[in-house]
């Protein structure tokens, strides 16, 4: 009881303040960090954890919270096929009574009624990574990976000068990052590169091992591939270990996604041609960001494009892509 | 005498099904029998066929062992641990992670044997430890092996001069005679069977089973922390979020090699014969680039037609 009217009475000093901010102009900042010292908080129910991608979105995401002075938490189920689990976090966290939600969605529909939840307490929905299926989120914070795959394509064909067979290793065939980064770089291909033939596409879950294992496979029945391109850091780094494996460095091209030390060390010393980083740093940036906009009623686009670069031996050591790659 | 021969004939029938998967690929794909990916076939058998020897002796006591996999995992974060972060030899960071695997097993070992927690419990609360565990130490992050660039060599360099045979296979083969010999020759092997058929007498006739239970576990172990060794240099680093499922198939491959969940039969040489005929399938069913999906529906079925086969043979004995 004492916390409902206390939630109630946060409520009523958030909209004070939220009006007296549009009443005094400049002083909105300043009163998203008053009450109290109550500071707004967001929670962030994520895709994964473990992996390092998911460590930089969580990194962007903390540094967002310092700058606007906000309280974030960050979870994320073990595995990326683990939905249910991703559920019973997404339940915690709205238990929890948060300002705004920010949801990497696993299952779209599955976690329709939660939203919804969500949407009847008033808790306003960020979507961030892949997009949610669904009209409640006010705005999604993504990597454009169709975008982001045909670019990949666009240098694959370059550097294969544009004939010849390539065989694609991807994370897997059931996620909306899976199928926008092997769509994009198939039809890219299929639009601009007609003598090029995609010979193969398996899928080793981003499983290093298995991703290593299945390259090589793909590698030993067309031993006149010209170029692989592995869709995320798993997938690469299994490319990276087959060629390696079967002595065949330097004798075709082999393009990448994301980072990693593994990564960057492949394309450093000539192994891989380059690869495409999203900005996971940025999502978690954006996503708290939103977030914070949104709790102080301002319009939101549709969608925030949280960018992606392509990198290679000669930009690596740019400070733009520095800031963008993680270990 | 006669139990002896049916032993020998299921050996030979797994065999002989090997074989013919081998023959159906070669004329499938006639870059399936190549030496490169022969060697690649082995080598992507030693990771998941090392945790199969180990984990054959605690299914022949009639236990199970779930944690292998991400025990694995752990044992290569402890690699990273000992060669990277605390600079040891390697030779020395080698051994510790296999003793420590050694130590996951123990455990396993007091947990079944003295706790009495039955062991598919003991071992999958063991498999989430130990998955916790290698996040935990590793910081989330893979740990690389800068400092001994050598350990690299440890799975995919060559030994023998002049033939491209990775070491990694030589190494499994080597544990496998080892493991073949213990499980036929010393007492640790016959408590093993003992224990499977048939606990209670095997306490009653005098041996202290409690003993033995933690010793095979702790022995099953060692296999772990060398599955464990071996990953991390075929990756050139410790991954440190990898490793659930590969128990299931390390299972999967015990099974088709004629091993009773049961308890009390099983093989060392049907195990490795297992372990083959999951990796020849996989890597037969990529080079014919079937897809994904129909890929794990044709494992599936390896697997139930090995189990039923067992069945009907041993109806028939």
């Amino acid at each position: 009881m004492r916390k409902r009217s206390f939630g109630v009475a946060a409520g009523l000093v958030a909209a004070a303040l939220v009006l007296s901010g549009c009443a005094g102009g400049g002083d909105g900042g300043d009163g998203a960090g008053g009450g109290d010292g109550d500071k707004p908080y967001i929670a962030l129910v994520s895709k994964g954890f473990q992996h390092q991608f998911w460590q930089a979105v969580k990194e962007g995401a903390e540094q967002a919270a310092e700058e606007f002075d906000v309280e974030i938490t960050f979870e994320g189920p073990d595995t990326e096929a683990d939905v249910d689990q991703q559920l019973q976090q997404l339940q915690t966290a709205l238990d929890k009574g948060p300002d705004a939600i920010g949801f990497a969605a696993l299952d779209s529909q599955a976690a329709g009624p939660y939203l919804q939840q969500a949407q009847d307490a008033g808790i306003p929905v960020i979507a961030f990574d892949s997009g949610v299926d669904s009209d409640i989120p006010v705005t999604t914070a993504a990597t454009d990976n169709k975008a982001a795959a045909a670019e990949a394509a666009k240098h694959m064909v370059e550097l294969v000068g544009g004939t010849g067979k390539i065989a694609l290793v991807v994370h897997d065939q059931t996620s909306v990052t899976g199928v926008d980064r092997r769509d994009g770089f198939v039809e890219y291909i299929e639009e601009n590169a007609p003598d090029i033939e995609i010979v193969d596409i398996q899928y080793g879950g981003g499983d290093q091992l298995k991703s290593t294992d299945l390259a090589k496979a793909i590698l030993q029945a067309n031993p006149d591939l010209k170029g692989i391109y592995g869709s995320n850091e798993g997938s690469a780094i299994g490319v990276v270990n087959a060629v390696t494996e079967l002595g065949l460095e330097g004798q075709l091209t082999v393009i990448g996604f994301d980072s990693g030390q593994a990564q960057i060390d492949a394309i450093t010393s000539g192994l891989m041609a380059g690869a495409i980083t999203q900005n996971p740093v940025g999502i978690g940036y954006e996503t708290v960001k939103a977030a914070v906009e949104a709790l102080d009623g301002k319009e939101l686009p549709k969608s925030i494009d949280t960018g992606f670069f392509w990198y290679d031996e000669t930009n690596i050591e740019d400070p733009e892509i520095q800031a963008v790659l993680y270990e | 005498m006669r139990a002896r021969l049916r032993g020998q004939i299921q050996q030979l029938l797994a065999f002989a099904s090997l074989i013919a998967i081998v023959v159906f690929f070669s004329i499938a794909n006639d870059r399936f029998l190549t030496w490169a990916n022969v060697t690649g076939i082995l080598l992507a058998a030693t990771v998941v066929g090392l945790l199969a020897l180990g984990t054959t002796f605690v299914i022949i006591t009639g236990g199970i062992d779930l944690s292998i996999g991400t025990g694995m995992t752990l044992s290569a974060v402890m690699t990273g641990v000992f060669l990277t972060y605390l600079g040891m030899p390697l030779w020395l960071g080698v051994i510790l992670a296999i003793l420590f695997g050694g130590l996951l097993g123990l455990i396993n070992g007091v947990n079944v044997a003295v706790l009495k927690i039955p062991p598919f419990i003991a071992t999958l609360a063991m498999m989430l430890v130990a998955a916790g565990l290698s996040l935990v130490i590793s910081g989330t992050a893979p740990i690389y092996f800068k400092e001994t660039p050598d350990f690299v060599r440890l799975a995919t360099g060559s030994l023998i001069p002049g033939i491209r045979f990775p070491n990694g296979v030589l190494i499994f083969i080597i544990v496998a005679i080892v493991a073949g010999v213990i499980l036929k020759k010393t007492l640790l092997g016959r408590y093993t069977f003992s224990i499977g058929s048939n606990e209670e007498a095997t306490e009653l006739s005098g041996v202290n089973v409690t003993k033995w239970k933690i010793a095979i576990y702790t022995f099953a172990g060692l296999f772990t922390g060398l599955a464990g060794v071996l990953l991390a240099s075929r990756l050139s680093s410790a991954q440190p979020a990898l490793g659930m499922g590969y128990e299931l198939e390390a299972i999967a491959a015990v099974v088709i090699g004629g091993t009773s969940l049961q308890g009390g039969k099983g093989s060392i040489v049907g195990t490795v014969i297992g372990a083959l005929i999951m990796a020849v399938l996989t890597n037969g069913l990529r080079i014919m680039s079937i897809p994904q999906e129909w890929q794990s529906v044709a494992v599936g079925a390896v697997i139930l037609i090995a189990v039923y086969l067992d069945i009907l043979r041993r109806k028939n004995a």
